[in-house]
C-alpha cells in the first residue's frame, strides 16, 4: 500500500514535468498550426543553462531564472528568425525545419558544453527526503517539482480562463483569422505565446537538472512522449494537457512498477519480467490508440 | 505523429554528414562507424580519440591508415546505411569502433557477407559469439556476459546473499542478467528491465526498497548511470543498500559527475587506469596529456583495438581476409590491461579485476584496482563457435 502511494507521487510527478512541456507545444499547435519539434531544444537550452549558472554561482534560484529566460530567449528568437515564415506551410515542411533546428541546437550545444554529461547539485534546502506518508520517504526535491507544476498549471488558468490576453489566446485557437480581422496584433500574440511556452519548457529544463543528466538530446526523448500527451488532452487545449500529462504519467510509472509483478501472478517470473518491461514501455501508446477511438479529437478539445 | 515521425527519418538520413581524416599517400581504410552524437556520444568520442592518438603516436609504425569516421547516432537503420555505403562506393575491409550492442547486431551481418573484416571495440553480444560467430568477426572488448559474470562472481565473493537486479531491455541488458545469474550463488529477490531510454527511475527505486536486497546489481551504461546513482541517492538507498557495478555504470567521466553517492561502490573491469604495466603508463599519460580527461575504459579499447589491427597490418592486409585473420589471431601487440589473448570465437581470454571507488591522498575519489576475480576468463559461448 505504501509502495502504491510512493509510485502515485511519483507519476504525478513525472506528469506534472510532462505537463510543463506540454503546455506550450499544445498552444503553439493549436493557435499557430505549428509542429514545433524544436521544442525539445528549448528544454534541452533550459537546463544547460541552468546547470552552468548553477556551477558558476551555486544559486539554485539563479539557475531556474537563467534557464526560463534562455529558453525564453531563444524561444523568441527561432520564432521571429524562422518560424513565423512556416505557420502557413505544409506541416511537413515545419517538422523538417524544426527537426532540423533540433540538430542544430544538439551540435550547438555540443560545442559550448561538450558530450559529456553535466551535473547540477539538488539545492541544500531543497535536499533529503521527508515522510508524510508513514513509510515512504520522499525526496523534498520531486515533492516541490509537483508544487511548481500545479502552481504553473492555476497560473496558466487564471491567465486564459479570466484575462483579456487569455481570451484572445481561446479565440485565436478557434478562429484565428476572425481574431486577425477584428483588428488584434496576432504576430505579436504569437511571439507572446511562444515565448510562454518557450519560458515553460526551459523551467522543466532547469528542473530536471538536479535529478537526471544534464546532456546533448536529452529533450529529443521526451518529445514523443510530450506528442502522446497533447493528442490524447486534445491540441490546443491546456486543460487537456493538464489531464493528458497526468494521465500518461501514470499510466506509464504505475505499469513499469506494477505490471511485471501482476504477469508474474500468471505467468513465469523470468518471462513476465521482459513481457511486463515490453508492455509497459508501449502502455502510453496504447492508451493513446484507445483515446483517439473513443474520442478522436482528444479528452479535452479547443476547438468547438 | 506518423507524418512527423517519418519526416524525421527522412531528415536524419539526408542531413547526416560524414567526416573525413586523411593519411598520405594510398593507405589501408579503415571505416569507423562510432555514436558520437546524443547521450551516448562521449563513449564513442572516447574510442576514436583513444584510436587517433594510437595513430598519431606512431604505433601503426610504417603502414598507412586512412580513418573514415561516421556517426550513427544510436540508430540502427542509420548505421546499417553508412556501413553500405562504405562497403560499395568506398571499398572499405576493415570495420570498427560501434559502441552499442543493437547497432552491432544491424551492421555485421551485412559487413561480413561482403567478406569484410569486423573487429570490436565495445560491444559483444551473446548473439555473435556462439553459433554464430564468424571468421571475419573479433571483439578486442569482452563478450558482454563475461562482463557481468565477474560482477555475479564478485557479489558471491562480497558475501551478498539476496540481490536485486536491474538492466535496460535490449540485448547487452539481456546479456547482463544472464552472465550475473550464472556466476552469483545466491538468490535473486527481484529483476526488472528498464527501458533504454529512461531517464527517471523513480518507480524502480521504489520497488528496490520494498524489496531491501542485500545489495544491487545494475547495469547503465553513460548518462544512463549517471541517472540512477544521482536517484539512488536521493531515494536515500546509498548507505543503506550497497551496490556492484560493472565497468560500463561506473567510468571515469560518471565517478566524476557523481562524486561522493560513488564512494565504497565495487566495481569489476578489464582495465583500470592504475594497472600497473608500460603500455598502460604509457597511455594514460598520453591520453590525459592531449585531451585533458581522464580516460575511461572505452578509450583502452579504443586504443587496444587500434594496436592489434596495427600488429595485423605489419604482414596482413584486409583485402586477403584469411592472412589478416591469421594475423589478428595472434594478438601480437602489448595491451593497456596486461594479459591478452582470443579465444575459440575470436572473443578476449583475459583477467578481470575487483576495483573500488576510494578517496586518494589528494582527495578525488578514484577507481582502485583491488585484486584479481577471476583469471584467464574467456566466454561461455566460444565453446558453441565452430570455426
Amino acid at each position: 500500500m505504501t509502495l502504491l502511494a510512493e509510485q502515485v507521487l511519483n507519476g504525478l510527478q513525472f506528469g506534472v514535468m510532462l505537463f510543463l512541456l506540454a503546455a506550450g507545444l499544445t498552444l503553439v499547435f493549436g493557435i499557430m498550426g505549428l509542429i514545433n519539434l524544436a521544442h525539445a531544444s528549448l528544454y534541452m537550452i533550459g537546463a544547460f543553462a541552468a546547470a552552468w549558472v548553477q556551477g558558476r554561482t551555486g544559486s539554485f534560484a539563479l539557475a531556474l531564472l537563467a534557464g526560463l529566460a534562455a529558453a525564453a530567449a531563444t524561444g523568441v528568437a527561432i520564432e521571429v528568425a524562422v518560424l513565423r515564415r512556416l505557420y502557413a506551410r505544409d506541416h511537413m515542411d515545419q517538422v523538417l525545419a524544426t527537426f532540423g533546428m533540433i540538430l542544430f541546437f544538439n551540435e550547438a550545444m555540443a560545442m559550448l558544453f561538450g558530450r559529456q554529461p553535466l551535473m547540477a547539485a539538488v539545492p541544500g534546502w531543497l535536499g533529503g527526503s521527508v515522510e508524510f506518508i508513514p513509510g515512504v520517504p520522499y525526496p523534498v526535491y520531486r515533492l516541490a517539482i509537483i508544487v511548481v507544476g500545479m502552481a504553473v498549471a492555476a497560473l496558466l488558468y487564471g491567465l486564459i480562463g479570466h484575462t483579456r490576453v487569455g481570451m484572445l489566446i481561446r479565440a485565436g485557437a478557434t478562429h484565428r483569422d476572425m481574431v486577425r480581422a477584428l483588428g488584434v496584433d496576432i504576430g505579436l500574440l504569437s511571439t507572446g505565446i511562444f515565448g510562454l511556452g518557450a519560458a515553460l519548457a526551459g523551467l522543466a529544463g532547469a528542473m530536471t537538472g538536479p535529478l537526471l543528466s544534464v546532456q546533448v538530446g536529452m529533450g529529443d526523448r521526451i518529445l514523443i512522449t510530450t506528442f502522446v500527451v497533447i493528442v490524447v488532452g486534445g491540441i490546443g487545449s491546456v486543460r487537456g494537457a493538464l489531464a493528458g500529462a497526468l494521465l500518461v504519467g501514470m499510466v506509464d510509472t504505475l505499469t513499469r512498477a506494477f505490471l511485471p509483478g501482476l504477469l508474474k501472478s500468471v505467468m513465469v517470473a523470468t518471462e513476465a519480467d521482459a513481457i511486463g518491461a515490453g508492455l509497459s514501455s508501449m502502455a502510453v501508446f496504447i492508451l493513446m490508440a484507445v483515446v483517439l477511438l473513443v474520442r478522436p479529437r482528444g479528452l479535452f478539445p479547443a476547438h468547438g | 505523429m506518423t507524418i512527423t515521425r517519418r519526416a524525421a527519418i527522412v531528415a536524419a538520413a539526408t542531413l547526416a554528414a560524414p567526416s573525413l581524416v586523411r593519411a598520405q599517400g594510398a593507405a589501408v581504410k579503415i571505416g569507423m562507424i562510432t555514436t558520437l552524437s546524443g547521450p551516448g556520444g562521449y563513449l564513442g568520442a572516447d574510442i576514436r580519440d583513444a584510436f587517433q592518438l594510437a595513430a598519431d603516436t606512431g604505433m601503426f609504425g610504417a603502414t598507412k591508415v586512412e580513418l573514415v569516421i561516421e556517426d550513427d547516432g544510436l540508430k540502427p537503420a542509420q548505421a546499417k546505411q553508412i556501413a553500405n555505403r562504405m562497403l560499395k562506393s568506398d571499398g572499405i575491409k576493415l570495420f570498427t569502433g560501434i559502441v552499442f550492442s543493437n547497432i552491432l547486431e544491424a551492421v555485421a551481418p551485412d559487413v561480413l557477407e561482403e567478406g569484410a573484416v569486423y573487429v570490436s571495440p565495445n560491444a559483444g553480444p551473446s548473439s555473435l559469439a556462439g553459433k554464430n560467430c564468424h571468421r571475419n568477426y573479433f571483439v578486442i572488448s569482452w563478450q558482454n556476459d563475461s562482463l557481468h559474470e565477474s560482477a555475479g562472481e564478485n557479489a558471491t565473493r562480497l558475501g551478498y546473499k539476496r540481490m536485486y537486479l536491474l538492466a535496460p531491455n535490449y540485448p547487452a541488458g539481456k546479456d547482463a542478467i544472464t552472465g550475473f545469474k550464472r556466476f552469483f550463488k545466491g538468490e535473486i529477490v527481484g529483476e526488472a528491465y528498464t527501458k533504454l531510454d529512461q531517464t527517471d527511475y523513480a518507480p524502480e527505486m521504489a520497488q528496490i526498497r520494498a524489496a531491501n536486497p542485500d545489495a544491487v546489481f545494475q547495469f547503465h551504461p553513460g548518462g544512463l548511470g549517471i541517472a540512477f546513482l544521482r536517484q539512488y541517492q536521493q531515494a536515500g538507498l546509498v548507505g543503506k543498500i550497497p551496490m556492484v557495478l560493472v565497468a560500463p555504470s561506473l567510468d571515469a567521466t560518471t565517478l566524476g559527475a557523481v562524486g561522493e553517492i560513488a564512494l565504497g561502490m565495487d566495481v569489476t573491469a578489464h582495465w583500470n587506469s592504475d594497472l600497473d604495466n608500460p603500455a598502460n603508463k604509457r597511455f594514460v599519460a598520453g591520453f590525459t596529456e592531449r585531451f585533458k580527461r581522464m580516460p575511461t575504459y572505452y578509450a583502452s579499447q579504443g586504443y587496444d583495438t587500434a594496436l592489434a589491427i596495427a600488429a595485423a597490418l605489419k604482414t596482413a592486409n584486409p583485402g586477403n581476409a584469411e592472412a589478416f585473420r591469421t594475423a589478428m589471431l595472434k594478438a601480437d601487440f602489448a595491451s593497456v590491461r596486461g594479459a591478452f589473448k582470443f579465444g575459440a570465437n575470436q572473443h578476449p581470454v583475459q583477467d578481470w579485476f575487483g576495483l573500488r571507488v576510494e578517496k586518494g591522498a589528494d582527495g578525488k575519489l578514484a577507481l582502485v584496482t583491488k585484486g584479481k576475480v577471476l583469471s584467464n576468463h574467456g566466454d561461455a559461448y566460444a565453446a558453441q563457435c565452430k570455426i
